[in-house]
């Protein structure tokens, strides 16, 4: 009964949240309002990428390919650190949803890395003239792509739920620690690849419009995460919690 | 301290009565190393050439074979167990357990770079270079191995899974190692690769035992 007054003494209580049986409910009703909003922001950028964007001086209409490859590029690496900060959590608050979270970013992440890889071939072709080249952000790309499958696979070879939480999280952090480190390597070793296109600290290097596209789809990438990571954690909720009565009790898995 | 030296000194033992093992890791870095001419063709200029990445990728892959043995066996007889019962604290005991890994596994290597290094007719100049990378090198590989092999104790195809984990974090050593040879044979100054490769060794010696015992505490708890 003291649970109740407590949980009461705030509008939300965000801590009740960090149960799966209370999140999965309320991931339920989150998904289409992230679906609708990567429909959106997808129609707007692809609008602007393809119709209001103008064909770049130098690199004819083949540039369009960044308004996919760079918010891919942005989300593979957002989405590494996003991981291994659930996971870390996990770790240290031991909450199970929150390792939960970090198993179902996994391959949303190493689909943004693939997905970035291969737009970057498909752009460097008739820019550089070769599908790949050894330059810095490529192949620290290629190694984070690397780092997802080495996550993906610990986890999936360790039968007990707990303890693959666990390894996995430690295998994250650490990856998360050596992601600059490798960047950085890499960067040294080799530098061929152009500056960044889109900096903080200086104006950015190309049309208004150009930037508003990107942004656009940026956006659209960042809701298709969180509604495929929603999907993908209700599913994990499921198959971990298919024990529990609140379970079994559910339309979706009597029916 | 004195587990350390006792834990060291117990593998070492260990590895004394089955020398067939570490032989075979040492072994391996040789047939590796001595494949590639075979495969490219004896092109003297170009063997110097991708002499530094090919000596160190062996010397990469090599360790990685004696990697498994750190701690799996102690897992499967239960002795790991036993240690985590002790009083001693587990991060002594992990160092231990990597330092006899890179006695065993290393070390070797460093004193065999430089035959491999002839053979590929390096000068002397770069066999020392060669040495000095692999010397600061490869306490970094034994270190940061010592994850891979803590998390995948006791797990399906754990010795082929610890490559996938730990191979893209051996490419900082790889490249500064290789790049010190590299950059001291045509001349540039290699005190910048080997300042950051014992920037790295510090860090990974800062933290890689604590996050190893811990990835040891779970795979046994």
């Amino acid at each position: 009964m003291t649970e109740n007054t407590f949980s009461n003494s705030r509008l939300i209580n965000w801590f009740k949240l960090s149960s799966p049986s209370t999140f999965y409910p309320v991931a339920g009703k989150l998904i289409p309002f992230f679906w609708a909003l990567t429909a959106i922001f997808g129609a707007i950028g692809l609008w602007i990428s393809f119709f209001v964007a103008p064909v770049d001086a130098v690199q004819g209409q083949g540039y369009r390919i960044i308004f996919i490859h760079v918010p891919a590029s942005w989300m593979s690496m957002f989405i590494y650190i996003v991981m291994a900060t659930w996971a870390g959590m996990g770790l240290i608050f031991n909450t199970r949803l929150s390792a939960m979270m970090a198993q179902a970013l996994a391959p949303i992440g190493a689909w943004m890395a693939f997905l970035s890889l291969w737009t970057g071939a498909f752009w460097g072709k008739p820019m550089w003239g070769a599908w790949w080249v050894w330059d810095a952000r490529l192949t620290s790309e290629l190694i984070l792509l690397f780092l997802y499958l080495g996550f993906i696979a610990l986890q999936a070879s360790i039968d007990n739920p707990r303890r693959a939480d666990k390894a996995g999280a430690i295998l994250a952090l650490v990856g998360v620690v050596n992601v600059p480190i490798i960047y950085f390597s890499v960067k040294w070793w080799n530098t061929l690849h152009q500056g960044a296109s889109v900096s903080l600290t200086k104006a950015p290097a190309m049309a208004q419009t150009m930037l508003w596209g990107m942004l656009m789809m940026a956006l659209c990438f960042w809701m298709y995460s969180i509604a495929v990571g929603l999907m993908r954690v209700r599913a994990i909720i499921l198959e971990r919690e298919a024990h529990a009565d609140w379970v079994k009790q559910l339309k979706e898995v009597n029916a | 301290m004195s587990a350390l030296l006792a834990v060291i000194r117990r593998d070492l033992l260990l590895v004394a009565r089955r020398k067939s093992e570490v032989l075979t890791a040492l072994f391996f870095f040789v047939v590796v190393t001595s494949l590639f001419p075979l495969g490219i063709g004896a092109d003297a200029a170009l063997l110097r050439k991708i002499a530094p990445g090919v000596i160190w990728v062996a010397a990469l892959l090599s360790t990685l074979l004696g990697l498994h043995r750190m701690f799996a066996v102690d897992y499967a007889d239960g002795a790991l167990e036993q240690m985590a019962l002790s009083p001693q604290p587990m991060v002594m005991i992990v160092a231990g357990k990597i330092v006899a890994h890179w006695i065993v596994c290393g070390l070797p290597l460093v004193i065999l770079a430089p035959i491999i290094g002839i053979q590929f007719d390096l000068d002397k100049s770069s066999l020392f270079v060669l040495m000095g990378t692999l010397l600061l090198g490869t306490p970094v590989l034994s270190l940061l191995g010592s994850i891979g092999a803590a998390l995948t104790l006791g797990v399906r195809g754990g010795s082929l899974l610890v490559s996938l984990l730990i191979l893209p974090l051996y490419t900082p050593v790889l490249i500064f190692g290789a790049g010190a040879v590299y950059a001291n044979s045509v001349g540039l100054d290699a005190s910048g690769h080997f300042s950051l490769l014992g920037a790295i060794f510090i860090l990974a010696l800062a933290f890689v035992p604590w996050v190893s015992a811990s990835a040891v505490k779970i795979a046994i708890e």
